[in-house]
């Protein structure tokens, strides 16, 4: 073969004009993935894109791979026919908090029990954007919007605790607002074999501008939010200042070389569920005194058996049973049955 | 056990001697805990291996296990079997085996007049007798006079039998259907062998259950011997049917073996994404014990997600099939929609049963054809077909598949709950002699060196190519929204939305040109009368039309299994008949379908009682159109019927 193509950042970019929004955090999402893509050396071929509907859905029509844009909520149903017939795709599932919560939330939690092996990059802008505005299930309450003019009395979805709840095989949060770090989990969440369910907090700019600002902004981030890395304690705060203890099944903050030490820090481990649980309901609004601050990065990645592995070894234990059998014969025997008569 | 056979019996026959009849139908009703279905399974099985040509309708009520002894809890189960060719399970029975009072309460009045009765004495005391509504015996106060009825304790006699076994009396019970199936092999002249095969591979591993089962179904068998002072036996014997092999088999076993052997002569592995659903569920429990044909089962969260997988496993080139009844094709309405923008093929099987919302579930009805065709948003065409018994849906469901895959389109397969649970004898065919299926996909070659692969460029046929993920150069994206000509990405211009919305509707209608004509299944090729009807009312029509030519009527019969599109000759047939007879179990949905096409009148004839067709009812209809006809010509005038039946167009 001559040309072996080598993938490039730049080779995944279709001939199709981007309409998201000018300055939508999409368009950072779309080119962290365009930039990570490559590195991992898998063909363009067998990169395939599904998503529901919605403005995040539209990614598929951007990335010069196979994809398919196809109905609200539903990315999850075609994603697992899809790897359970074609297990050597690398299949990204695309979709925002109205597509996969609300309207496809229980395909949402069943993807997930089933731990089909995919990504899904949830991209979080509490808002209806492509309906032009109306709350959605991530919006916190009192939130005023088109369909909300007295504020949403909906207590909102927290994504992360609900996969959990699910029995995700990974959980992970990142930004838009932060290309390194996303780029990082994009990595982390190809490489894990399973469901890797990436939330990403994506700023509406035209409908819910500012939604994330006390946790992207430089001036205020270091102190809501907490970056998890595996066997590293956690630590926040403007200057790294503050630390993290479990006080039982409560997280406590408090001042580093004041109130304890790095050796008193909760260290993360991303492989424990009941710890995972307790970072994912580190939930609280951004900015607010004495609140704790935000997690980010992977919290939670443990593998654990795959549906369309499994599938495939029912499939080959079966066959194995009865000898290959998709042939004419065994299905002339199908057709015939045990108790076939003639008559002449 | 003393003969408690009452002054009401007819003259036994001697011993040894035999009542031959052509054609006999059986009901046999109890609990749905007493294992009816099954007591008529092996019935059936067996009057298959005999030879007869047979029918049969299952008739079960929702609920798995209703209260003991009511009549919400009766489960029936009527065969049809006879030396004749046999097209429906019969209008009525002439035995009624009931295991309580409750069973003969909901079945007597099907009973033919002098009918048998096969009664379980045990089923008729004080209890029974209140939970099924009777203020006096009915074995005593003379509700069954003119029956020829044969009373036994089952339960006392299946206990007797199984004195030495180790079982509880609540475990010796459930053999009682074996008891009263026993008795009828006896009275039937039957062999046990088969139903004994039967339970020897049941019990397999556990034969102390096989042991008690296989003596019950002996002792009652020798029951009838020992006993025969008042009973009559018959003799049904074998039918005269076309030479060659033959099985029995229901509707739902013929729709997942038709969707077997698709995926074997397709060589494409075949992904079923399903939702448990009365009556389809048994489709989805045939094709995942068929794993080792390399077949996929996904028993998905929901009937969208199971239509939406197979979306996804025929993206990925696999033959992607979905199986529902009416309240999942509302719920799959949407993702349909989206497999016709796609153009992907795709199968969806309908198991239709009464509407609307949940209805009726155990019950037929062809609810869904204007739904199947007409039911989306937007202007969305799709193939729709029928198949018209339990054998016919093999080759039906076997040409949606072709369909699907050589048209690159969805086709929606319409059985219904008479179909699916229905059995008769069927002529099966060699996989060899099965039609090819010839998938088209799209290779690198595909890829146009200037403008790349363009994914809706189309044949003659109007069909684009299959382009699966993993073909290097064939990269695309698709969706539901609108799309470019040829080049499939997303256009909101005026034009080119009309010119798709036309492309796809030439598509499925150009179809016609690959599928077979019409033709007359029975009667004159031209004349006063045709009914024409699909899906479940063939084995009516047909025997109505069998029925009517011996009485002296000309009437003729075709039946469509292609509604969308049509055959071709559709239209000229039509019009060499006077009056076109529309029999359907809805309020009339086919014929609205045809009015919507041809100008001419069409007749309906409608039932919409959750049950099939009754011959006699057809009969009668045709009949009164043929004499409304008669009317009119001695009238002297040739002007279109006024019918007795309904309002005409």
């Amino acid at each position: 073969m001559a040309d072996i193509e080598t993938l490039t950042s730049k080779s995944l970019v279709t001939d199709q004009d981007i309409r998201w929004c000018p300055g939508c955090g999409d368009y950072s999402i779309l080119k962290q993935v365009q930039t990570v893509l490559p590195g991992l050396g898998i063909p363009r071929e067998k990169i395939v894109m599904i998503s529901g509907i919605g403005c995040s859905s539209r990614f598929p029509y951007y990335m010069n791979t196979y994809g398919m844009h196809s109905i609200h909520g539903r990315a999850p149903a075609i994603v697992t026919g899809l790897k359970a017939t074609r297990p050597e795709l690398s299949i990204w599932l695309i979709t925002g908090d109205g597509d996969g919560l609300s309207i496809g939330g229980n395909h949402f939690i069943h993807l997930l029990r089933r731990n089909v092996d995919c990504n899904m990059l949830l991209f979080n802008n509490q808002i209806y954007g492509l309906t032009k505005g109306q709350y959605s299930p991530t919006s916190e309450m009192g939130k005023v919007a088109k369909s909300t003019p007295m504020g949403s009395i909906d207590h909102p979805f927290n994504p992360g605790a609900l996969a959990l709840g699910a029995d995700a095989s990974f959980v992970a949060r990142s930004m838009d607002r932060d290309p390194k770090h996303l780029q990082q989990m994009l990595l982390r969440a190809a490489g894990h074999v399973g469901t890797s369910f990436l939330e990403i907090y994506q700023n509406c700019n035209i409908f819910n501008d500012g939604a994330f600002e006390a946790l992207t902004e430089k001036s205020s981030k270091g102190a809501n939010t907490l970056f998890l890395e595996h066997g590293q304690p956690l630590v926040y705060g403007m200057n790294s200042e503050l630390g993290i203890r479990l006080d039982g099944f409560t997280p406590r903050s408090f001042v580093l070389d004041q109130e304890g030490s790095l050796d008193d820090c909760w260290v993360h481990d991303e492989h424990d569920m009941v710890k995972a649980m307790i970072l994912s309901r580190m939930f609280d609004e951004p900015g607010v005194p004495g609140s704790m601050p935000r997690p980010f990065g992977v919290l939670y990645a443990m593998e654990r058996p795959v549906y369309e592995v499994m599938m495939e070894a029912q499939l080959a234990q079966a066959q194995a049973m009865h000898g290959i059998t998709n042939s004419m014969e065994a299905l002339n025997a199908l057709i015939a049955g045990n108790e076939a008569w003639t008559i002449a | 056990m003393p003969d408690q056979n009452s002054t009401n019996s007819v003259p036994a026959s001697p011993a040894g001697a035999f009542v031959v009849r052509e054609e006999v139908v059986i009901k046999f009703a109890g609990d749905s805990g007493d294992g009816m279905q099954l007591t008529g399974g092996q019935f059936t099985n067996t009057a298959a291996l005999v030879g007869n040509d047979l029918a049969t309708f299952p008739d079960f009520p929702a609920e798995i296990r209703a209260p003991v002894g009511t009549l919400a809890g009766v489960s029936g189960f009527q065969i049809n079997f006879a030396s004749r060719p046999v097209f429906t399970p019969g209008d009525s029975c002439d035995v009624l085996v009931a295991m309580n009072a409750a069973a003969l309460k909901a079945n007597l009045s099907g009973l033919v007049p002098g009918g048998e009765l096969v009664l379980n004495s045990d089923g008729f005391d004080a209890k029974n007798l209140r939970l099924a509504g009777y203020a006096s015996n009915p074995l005593e106060d003379g509700t069954l006079d003119g029956f020829t009825i044969h009373v036994m304790d089952v339960t006392k006699m299946t206990r007797e039998t199984l004195q030495e076994y180790t079982l509880s009396n609540k475990e010796k019970d459930r053999s009682k259907n074996m008891f009263v199936l026993g008795f009828l092999y006896w009275m039937y002249d039957r062999p046990l062998q088969s139903t004994l095969d039967f339970l020897a591979a049941k019990f397999k591993k556990i034969p102390e259950i096989y042991e008690a089962n296989a003596a019950v179904l002996r002792a009652g068998y020798h029951y009838g011997d020992t006993t025969e002072t008042f009973a009559t036996r018959y003799k049904v014997e074998p039918a005269k049917m076309p030479p060659g092999r033959y099985r029995s088999i229901t509707g739902n076993e013929a729709t997942g073996m038709g969707l077997v052997a698709a995926s074997v002569r397709s060589g494409l592995p075949l992904f079923l994404g399903s939702y448990p659903i009365t009556p389809a569920s048994e489709i989805l429990h045939y094709l995942a014990a068929r794993k080792s044909f390399g077949i996929k089962t996904f028993q998905a969260e929901d009937e969208i997600a199971a239509i939406c997988s197979a979306i996804g496993a025929a993206f990925g080139g696999s033959l992607g099939i979905t199986t529902t009844s009416g309240p999942g094709m509302a719920l799959k309405a949407e993702a349909m929609g989206l497999a016709v923008m796609l153009e992907l093929p795709l199968v969806i099987c309908n198991i239709q049963r009464a509407g609307p919302s949940t209805g009726l579930p155990t019950k037929t009805e062809q609810s869904d054809l204007l739904q199947a065709v007409y039911g989306r948003n937007g202007e969305c065409p799709l193939v729709v077909m029928a198949a018209h018994s339990p054998s016919d849906a093999f080759e039906t469901v076997y040409e949606a598949c072709r369909i699907a895959v050589e048209h690159m389109t969805p086709v929606i397969f319409l059985s219904d709950g008479y179909i699916a649970n229905g059995a008769e004898p069927w002529q099966f065919p060699l996989a060899e002699d099965l039609p090819a299926i010839n998938p088209v996909f799209a290779t690198a070659s595909d890829a146009d060196p200037e403008r790349g692969f363009l994914p809706y460029r189309r044949d003659e046929r109007l069909v684009r190519k299959w382009a699966v993920p993993g073909i290097a150069g064939l990269e695309h994206r698709i969706g539901g929204l609108e799309k470019e000509n040829e080049t499939g990405n997303i256009s909101y211009d005026p034009m080119n939305h009309e010119l798709m919305v036309k492309l796809r509707e030439a598509k499925i209608e150009r179809i016609a040109d690959f599928i077979p004509e019409l033709r007359i299944d029975q009667g004159p090729e031209q004349g006063e009368l045709l009914l024409l009807g699909w899906g479940s009312t063939f084995g009516t029509c047909r025997a109505a039309v069998r029925d009517l030519k011996a009485a002296g009527y000309e009437v003729a019969h075709a039946h469509l299994r292609h509604i969308r599109p049509f055959p071709r000759n559709l239209e000229s047939l039509m019009s060499r008949y006077k009056h076109v007879l529309v029999p359907e179990i809805n309020s009339g949905q086919l014929v609205r379908i045809l009015r919507d096409r041809f100008p001419r009148t069409f007749i309906p004839f409608n039932r919409i009682q959750g049950i099939p067709l009754r011959k006699s009812e057809l009969m009668q209809a045709a009949v009164e159109v043929l004499s409304g006809v008669e009317t009119i010509q001695q009238n002297g005038t040739q002007t279109s019927a006024g019918t007795p039946t309904g309002a005409t167009h």
